[in-house]
């Protein structure tokens, strides 16, 4: 079973009905039992930085989301993988959860095009820096969703692929340990998507 | 970079999917669900559902499609129709909408896109206007476009990006259901005036048009119905075509 948490952020419909596509079983959850309990987490999110925090902090599962990143398959979506960071500078500066390091900053301060539009909004090709189980059943050059103003970066270690976007490699997918992050929506990405998230299942 | 979008658009009214010339003389073509479905398989990047049923029934029936739709299609969402106030906003977000987008209900109630917009994002809120030429000025029209409202089509596109609109859905009256091709004069002047991405709608007769409206910069994707519907262009085809011409599709 894979455990969606559910702290108040986000579309939590379209990841368990991706999920369900590729024959995964699901469970929209906040309960720490089922959460332990489940094979594998996925950390959804939209919005800003600070205020899931906050509504993460509120739901007392950040110490059950940290132990259980280190025992099994953990991906954060959009938001979600935001969080993975140490902080982030969306509207002031704001702790992550420091599972992966890096910092979340704003997109728009580093495009040198300002003509460029911002949020990074639409599809965007894959560029696979490392090759890694999760891209078992994807090519590189595949296009993937995205839908974001803040992206992360000192991170290049952990990074897997990226999407370039003006004179910015955007991080699109990264992992350290058990723990993966996709800046875009593999939810909203197609088959292409529901290619990664049933690679994301069978990890 | 990101790719040029193709976007199919549904317009459903009691539980089916009708497209109108002019926005009259509606006729039936399909189940939006199954339509929904053959889109996402032939490629389309994005999917646009508009309410424009009148009826509580037949917005029950909407929101009913909306959900088997988004449990079925892993695409973004866009829907319209009916949108006057936030809770409409979350009603449709609910069903597994990505984005909303607002016409009338906007004109009518200028506070309602800084409202959803600071609760949902920028990146939810779509402002599609609906524009015609009236005395050498862009105008933008309500209800359908029956109503000229005497507001400036790219005034107000601007103050709608100002309040949080993420993105813009330009109808042109006057090519809609023509199929002679998109509206690039008007479709230019936008670009030039907002900085968030351009949706073109109203006047697609071919891919040649696509073609034409993607050699201007400032356009991120191209909507339509009927000839999509009618099966006269189809939208994997289209997508080699326009790839073969040196636009950026995701194929």
């Amino acid at each position: 079973m894979i455990a969606i948490i559910d702290y108040g952020v986000g579309n939590l419909f379209s990841i368990a009905g991706g999920l369900k596509a590729i024959g995964a079983e699901t469970e929209i959850t906040r309960d720490p039992v089922r959460i332990t309990a489940a094979e594998r987490v996925v950390l959804p999110g939209v919005g800003a930085f600070g205020d899931a925090m906050d509504k993460l902090r509120a739901t007392g599962l950040i110490p059950v989301l940290k132990h259980e990143a280190e025992h099994k398959p953990f991906l954060g979506i959009c938001l979600g993988m935001q969080l993975l960071f140490d902080k982030s500078e969306e509207y002031g500066e704001h702790e992550g959860l420091g599972l992966i390091p890096g910092r979340v900053c704003d997109l728009r301060r580093d495009l040198s095009d300002k003509t460029l539009k911002v949020p990074h909004m639409g599809w965007n090709a894959l560029e696979i820096r490392r090759d890694d189980p999760f891209f078992k059943y994807v090519r590189n050059g595949e296009y993937v969703y995205y839908v974001h103003s803040f992206y992360a970066k000192d991170c290049a270690v952990n990074t897997l692929a990226v999407s370039r976007y003006g004179d910015v490699d955007v991080t699109g997918v990264v992992c350290r340990g058990k723990v993966y992050g996709t800046q875009f929506h593999p939810e909203k990405s197609g088959d292409t998507g529901l290619r990664l998230l049933k690679a994301f299942a069978e990890l | 970079m990101l790719a040029k979008r193709i976007i199919p658009c549904l317009d459903v009214k009691d539980g089916r999917v009708v497209k109108g010339m002019n926005f009259t003389g509606l006729r039936d073509i399909s189940d939006p669900v199954e339509l929904a479905r053959y889109y996402n398989d032939s490629g389309a990047d994005e999917l646009v559902f508009y309410d424009i049923t009148a009826s509580a029934e037949g917005r029950k029936l909407f929101t009913d499609i909306l959900k088997r739709t988004a449990a079925e299609v892993f695409i973004p969402l866009t829907v319209g129709g009916g949108i006057r106030t936030v809770d409409d906003f979350d009603r449709v977000l609910k069903c597994g909408a990505d984005k909303v987008s607002v016409n009338s209900g906007a004109i009518a109630n200028p506070s309602l896109i800084g409202e959803a917009a600071k609760k949902y994002g920028d990146q939810c809120v779509v402002l599609s206007m609906d524009v015609k030429r009236v005395n050498g000025q862009f105008r933008v029209f309500a209800k359908g476009g029956r109503e000229d409202t005497g507001l400036d089509a790219l005034d107000w596109a601007e103050r709608g990006v100002g309040n949080g609109a993420g993105e813009i859905v330009l109808n042109s009256i006057d090519t809609d259901g023509v199929k002679q091709g998109f509206d690039l004069e008007m479709l230019d002047a936008l670009a030039a005036r907002v900085s968030v991405p351009i949706i073109a709608s109203g006047g697609a007769g071919n891919m040649e048009h696509f073609a034409e409206l993607f050699t201007h910069p400032g356009i991120d994707a191209g909507l339509a119905a009927s000839i999509f519907h009618s099966r006269q262009v189809d939208i994997h085809e289209l997508k080699h075509f326009l790839r073969e011409k040196g636009v950026e599709m995701r194929v």
